[in-house]
């Protein structure tokens, strides 16, 4: 795992094609995922993850752009760009689900990418963290082994 | 440290200003391994940090200088030094924006597992079309 990245991942019980199913259909992402979601499934759609904070009574809107589709084995998407702004690696994370079969059962692993690009602070600070993004990185690393040491 | 735009549900919400402190602590590279020194040592003087690392003795004190402000460091008198040690609650704030995006997932991936495998079962018992 690279400290830019965030990578989870779960053994289920269930076939594959069960499991994409689940991931990638819009009337099973609203169990799981957001409270309302609308997405294109082919490489290129748009689509839209809309969840309702319960404390305020709001509702917020994230879009994605979905990469790519390959039943049952890979699913991925850019998300949470500005609207009307084309995704890249400075405005978006991208969100990638891989299935595996392992017998009767499927791994389901989810790696969310671009911390990196999203923390950089502005302008004034941009040279500054490219000239040090490695150590940056390295104390990352660090910071999360300690607190996954803790917990 | 921020993850991104306030209104998406999904990051944690920066705390402003206290936020700003620890990412300004950490920023700095030779502060950085100031930090990562007294982490591996649990506790340490400037001069033990200054012996280990490239910086001098007063380079260091100002490093701690700033991580005790930003809460990520305590120092405590001992006989003619003070002894520096990290307090593990600021670091935790500190990396608790990453770890609260990788709780969330977790989450999600166990409903997912629920949902898939309740689908599952449900396709075993009644197996779909006609007889």
């Amino acid at each position: 795992m690279t400290p830019n990245a965030i990578e989870r991942e779960i053994l289920i019980e269930a076939p594959a094609e069960t499991v994409w199913s689940v991931v990638t259909e819009p009337g099973q992402i609203s169990r799981w995922f957001s409270d309302v979601a609308e997405i294109d499934l082919v490489p290129g759609g748009e689509g839209t993850l809309t969840f309702a904070d319960r404390a305020t009574n709001q509702r917020a809107t994230v879009r994605l752009l979905v990469e790519s589709v390959e039943p049952p084995h890979r699913f991925s998407f850019r998300w949470d760009h500005p609207a009307g702004v084309k995704p890249d690696e400075s405005n978006s994370l991208r969100v990638e689900f891989t299935l595996a079969a392992e017998g009767r059962s499927t791994r389901l692993r989810v790696t969310e990418s671009g911390f990196d690009a999203l923390n950089r602070p502005q302008d004034e600070k941009t040279a500054y963290f490219d000239a040090h993004s490695k150590g940056w990185d390295t104390h990352l690393g660090s910071l999360r082994d300690y607190v996954a040491g803790r917990s | 440290m921020s993850l991104g735009v306030p209104e998406s549900p999904r990051r944690a919400q920066p705390r402003e200003g206290e936020d700003e402190l620890l990412w300004e602590a950490v920023a700095e590279p030779s502060r950085r391994r100031v930090l990562d020194l007294l982490l591996a040592r649990g506790d340490a003087t400037p001069t033990m940090l200054a012996a280990e690392l490239p910086f001098t003795r007063q380079a260091v004190a100002k490093h701690l200088a700033v991580l005790t402000r930003a809460g990520l460091v305590e120092g405590h008198r001992q006989g003619r030094e003070v002894h520096y040690s990290v307090r593990p609650e600021r670091l935790n704030a500190a990396a608790q924006a990453m770890a609260d995006v990788a709780a969330r997932w977790d989450v999600r991936l166990g409903r997912i597992k629920h949902l898939a495998e309740e689908r599952a079962r449900a396709g075993q018992e009644e197996p779909p079309g006609p007889r």
